[in-house]
């Protein structure tokens, strides 16, 4: 037997316990203690993943595989953005008291972690006008999944009605989430002038079979839905719950789901105070209006306020544990236990750092980037932006004749991200030469005319 | 061992004030960016770019400055417990040390910028990471196929019960019937019914493991598959797997498994060894990314060749050397989340896979259960109950039944639990599984050195002692941790789930 005590990680694989150890047990070996299991399935070695490589060695070859990743300015869009993270928050959930520590089923222990997520669902709750927030879900996606199973079991009917400038991929979930449900999933077309969902034609899909509407704001184009309250006022005449899926920035400057009408919202709260990192982890927001019965429908982890058993002190606990898997079981509202706790965690720390007017400034820059660059960017004679007198937000789909890999080339050279040339992945929006460009407060006016600059070139 | 834990008190019944109490709602906050005066004159005012009935007057949250967030958000944390704190037998959850290399390398600004769509020719080297990843599981457990999309193991499962679920349409057989054994976790039975499955359960064997009779009494051809976790939930091994698998592939079903309790097995036997077709394994469990105080995780779904036409798109394929994410995949169930999983995390188990190295590996999993197996023995040397497996090794768990003290003492494991806590110890899983009275589900890690483990043991027998001697302090535990026992029933009765709708009941009150 070979025991690596070398590695630094196991302490007992050292000589000065594991014969100590091996003895207490009357063994002589670690494979002693695989006795039970059929001879013929023990390996003879380990399987070979390769050697061991040292903690420097593999920092060096890490910053080389990741070296190709060598951008400036990204403006790429599609769903997700380049946001500015302040310090503190990396600061704060790099303590490991956060960050090793697991779902809190201990509550005097964990009173840290309850706390920070009982804030996060009360900001959350808040910024989006909603009533109650869960502890959070994987991401906006699986949260959309998540929504449509909750509506099927509080209308306890199978039709979904969902705007057709939904995210693709959210699409895609959504359809995998419910398919073994047998839910019929029909998509309302949006206007081809404005870019938003036609409530024409959602007044005629609709009928008191539909459980769900969906709508985003923005939607997959970037663009600001106006009407949501309209939306709201024909989904309610026929007892469909509305659920809204937001970009949590926009709250900073729009009106929350909450007050247009919204029974639930929904959303991907990775970017307040995460990065990324090729997409995730994420935090899938999922919030609701408060009404008693549907409280207790609300897929995934609930943080509750309480007081000691002598009642003398405030403190937290995990509420509403009986719709959960690990006691439900096949009766459970989802089957989600590990969620996104410290995504929530950073989310919280955000907010409470930026407050109404720091979330206030962030989402009026990007209001204005996003108009400024959407006036600009129209304004070449080689580039159209689509639904240009409909307001938008951080997105902006941009249409052009040449090749987006030639364009987005040009703007590599430069070190800059372009845009996301929609057709490369989904196919099935059809859209010739419609690129997402993106912009958050991240970027100057000198950031946006360089990208301006490096476009305008394309057109010589 | 004994232990305090911070206890911040700012008055009278209150540790930290919520932030709510700290700022004033509605007010205040860092300005970390503003518009820029020189774009607004060309785009024009706010009125002209949003419409006003859309503009948002109030936002009920407060801000407050850098300094305060600082101190209290360090005042929760230090009002927790982590696993850098001290041992954390969480049984199940595998609760095992974080090399602090692998945050580094999380941490890289290349990684945190990337953006999902960005071009291949800049993804390489991310690609390549979890190109290996995959490599690396599918050496190790023998499945040849994986996705690293799901966002956790529960995540996984429902992929996995879905990929069965979308095989036996396309094959046109009516199979809608899961088998799960009694003993295992409660999101095998949540995820199989989302994917649409009844739930047929198995019971265990006297000796705690499935019991090959009731299995072949409950295998027909409605069976699409069965879920098991193996080690079991009481740690102990299914030594039938091999003879389940047969009897479930003669019938054409399919072999799943939970790989919450790999880390028993890790590089002593492989999977596809046992018969398995498809399983999911947690990249915070096994491969030591951090459980960040509940998630994020990340889950991978391994296959074998028969049902790799079935996974979520995209996946990670290398075609002439150059790595590239993959939307062709014929038969596949769809996708379960955005892009391609929780990346940030998966980086942690490829960085911690390179540092083990194939011995390592398997030292891991060896240590593991060596600690395990020692803390049994020396818990059933001092009279604690072993109620199934005893006359033979446990594997990285075990699970001890309390119920004689509350027979005697009335004293349940949730009080023993809250006594460990004074003495510096995460108490492990505690009522689980339910087949077993009073369970107290013990999971040490490798990361646990002897003088810990016999640190914990002596925490056990004091409160034994405790128990006979002076019940009131187990009954009262804990009193060092930052706050006393919680009342668990008042928090489903008022339902404060948020601080506005505390501070209304409050003030319906008054």
């Amino acid at each position: 037997m070979i025991v690596m005590s070398s590695l630094g990680l196991i302490p007992n694989a050292s000589n000065l316990y594991l014969g100590k150890m091996l003895n207490y047990l009357g063994i002589l070996d670690l494979e002693d203690l695989y006795s039970d299991v059929p001879k013929d399935l023990i390996l003879k070695k380990p399987p070979s993943i390769g050697v061991p490589i040292c903690q420097s060695g593999l920092e060096s070859l890490y910053e080389d595989l990741l070296s190709t990743y060598n951008v400036k300015l990204i403006f790429t869009g599609g769903g997700i953005a380049d946001h500015y993270i302040p310090s503190i928050v990396d600061e704060l959930v790099s303590k490991q008291e956060f960050y090793t520590s697991y779902t809190p089923y201990q509550p005097e222990i964990s009173q840290g972690i309850l706390q920070a997520l009982f804030e996060y669902q009360s900001l959350m709750a808040e910024l989006l006008g909603m009533d109650v927030a869960n502890s959070s879900l994987y991401d906006y996606g699986s949260a959309l999944g998540e929504a449509g199973r909750f509506a099927i079991r509080v209308t306890k009917r199978k039709k979904f009605l969902i705007a057709s400038n939904t995210h693709p991929e959210r699409k895609n979930i959504l359809r995998t989430y419910v398919e073994p449900l047998d839910v019929k999933i029909s998509e309302v077309e949006y206007e081809k002038e404005s870019g938003m969902i036609s409530l024409d034609k959602l007044s005629s899909s609709i009928n008191d079979s539909v459980g769900m509407v969906y709508l985003e704001v923005p939607n997959f184009f970037g663009v600001v839905e106006e009407a949501v309250e309209e939306v709201s006022e024909i989904s309610h005449s026929k007892g469909a719950l509305l659920v809204v899926g937001v970009d949590p920035f926009l709250m900073g400057v729009m009106k929350p789901p909450g007050e247009l009408g919204a029974d639930v919202a929904i959303g991907e709260g990775q970017l307040l105070g995460g990065y990324m990192n090729f997409g995730g982890p994420s935090l899938g927001i999922f919030a609701i209006k408060k009404r008693f019965r549907q409280i207790r429908q609300i897929p995934g982890r609930i943080i509750g306020l309480t007081k000691t058993l002598d009642g003398k002190y405030r403190g937290y606990t995990m509420a509403l544990q009986t719709r959960e898997q690990h006691i439900r079981r096949e009766e459970a509202t989802s089957n989600i236990t590990t969620n996104t706790s410290l995504m929530a965690i950073r989310a919280a720390i955000y907010l409470s750092l930026l407050g109404p007017n720091g979330i206030r400034k962030v989402a009026e820059k990007i209001l204005y980037n996003t108009a400024y660059l959407k006036r600009k960017i129209k304004s070449l004679p080689c580039f159209d932006v689509l639904f240009t007198s409909s307001p938008m937000f951080k997105e902006i789909p941009v249409i052009s004749n040449r090749p987006w890999t030639i364009i987005n080339g040009h703007l590599l050279d430069r070190k800059i991200l372009g845009g996301f040339h929609v057709a490369s992945i989904f196919p099935e929006v059809d859209i010739n030469g419609l690129a997402l460009f993106s912009t958050t407060e991240k970027h100057s006016k000198e950031d946006l005319d360089l990208l301006l600059n490096a476009l305008r070139e394309m057109c010589l | 061992m004994r232990y305090r834990q911070a206890r911040w008190e700012a008055g009278e019944g209150i540790l930290e004030p919520t932030i709510f109490e700290l700022g004033k709602i509605g007010e205040g906050g860092v300005v970390v960016a503003k518009p820029d005066n020189r774009i607004i004159e060309e785009t024009g005012k706010l009125e002209d770019i949003l419409p006003k009935k859309l503009v948002r007057e109030n936002i009920s949250i407060p801000g407050l400055t850098e300094p305060e967030v600082a101190r209290h958000f360090n005042h929760l944390t230090q009002m927790n417990f982590g696993v850098d704190s001290g041992p954390y037998w969480l049984g199940s959850c595998t609760m095992k040390y974080t090399p602090k290399l692998v945050m580094r390398l999380a941490s890289y600004h290349e990684l945190r910028e990337l953006h999902p769509y960005s071009p291949e020719e800049l993804t390489q080297g991310i690609l390549r990471v979890l190109y290996e990843l995959q490599n690396m599981l599918s050496i190790i457990t023998g499945l040849t196929h994986f996705t690293l999309q799901p966002a956790a193991g529960a995540h996984g499962e429902l992929v996995g019960a879905l990929i069965m679920r979308k095989r036996f349409l396309d094959l046109s057989e009516r199979r809608d019937e899961m088998l799960i054994p009694d003993s295992a976790h409660g999101s095998n039975f949540a995820s199989a019914t989302m994917a649409g499955f009844k739930i047929v359960r198995i019971p265990p064997s006297d000796e705690g493991t499935i019991d090959l009779s009731a299995l072949r009494a409950a295998i027909n051809e409605k069976t699409a598959g069965m879920m098991v976790t193996n080690p079991n939930t009481l740690g102990i091994f299914e030594n039938n797997i091999l003879e389940a698998a047969d009897m479930l592939h003669n019938n054409g079903s399919y072999l799943y498994y939970d790989g919450a309790n790999l880390n028993a097995i890790m590089g002593w036997l492989r999977l596809s060894d046992m018969g398995v077709d498809l399983a999911h394994f947690n990249m915070h469990k096994t491969f030591s990314a951090p459980h960040g105080g509940g998630g994020p995780g990340a889950g991978a779904v391994g296959v074998t060749n028969e049902l790799k036409d079935y996974l979520p798109v995209p996946i990670i394929v290398k075609e002439e050397n150059r790595y590239k994410l993959s939307y062709e995949v014929p038969k596949s169930i769809g996708k379960v989340r955005m892009f391609y999983g929780n990346v940030g995390v998966l980086v942690k188990a490829w960085s911690y896979l390179k540092l083990l190295g194939s011995e390592g590996v398997r030292t891991s999993s060896g240590i593991a259960v060596l600690n395990a197996n020692y803390a049994r023995k020396r818990l059933m040397d001092i009279g604690f109950e072993v109620p199934y497996g005893k006359n033979r090794p446990c594997k990285h768990e075990f699970v001890l039944s309390l119920s004689n003290f509350r027979r005697e003492y009335g004293i349940k494991a949730l009080d023993f639990a809250k006594a460990l806590i004074d003495r510096g110890y995460h108490p492990p899983t505690i009522y689980f599984p339910p087949i077993v009275h009073e369970a107290f589900m013990m999971e040490p890690t490798e990361s646990d050195s002897l003088r810990e483990i016999d640190g914990y043991i002596d925490a056990m027998r004091e409160i034994k002692e405790s128990a006979k001697e002076k019940p009131d302090e187990v009954l009262n535990a804990p009193r060092n941790a930052a706050i006393t026992r919680i009342n668990d029933a008042l928090a489903n009765k008022k339902l404060w789930l948020t601080w506005k709708i505390y501070k209304e009941s409050k003030e319906r009150e008054n």
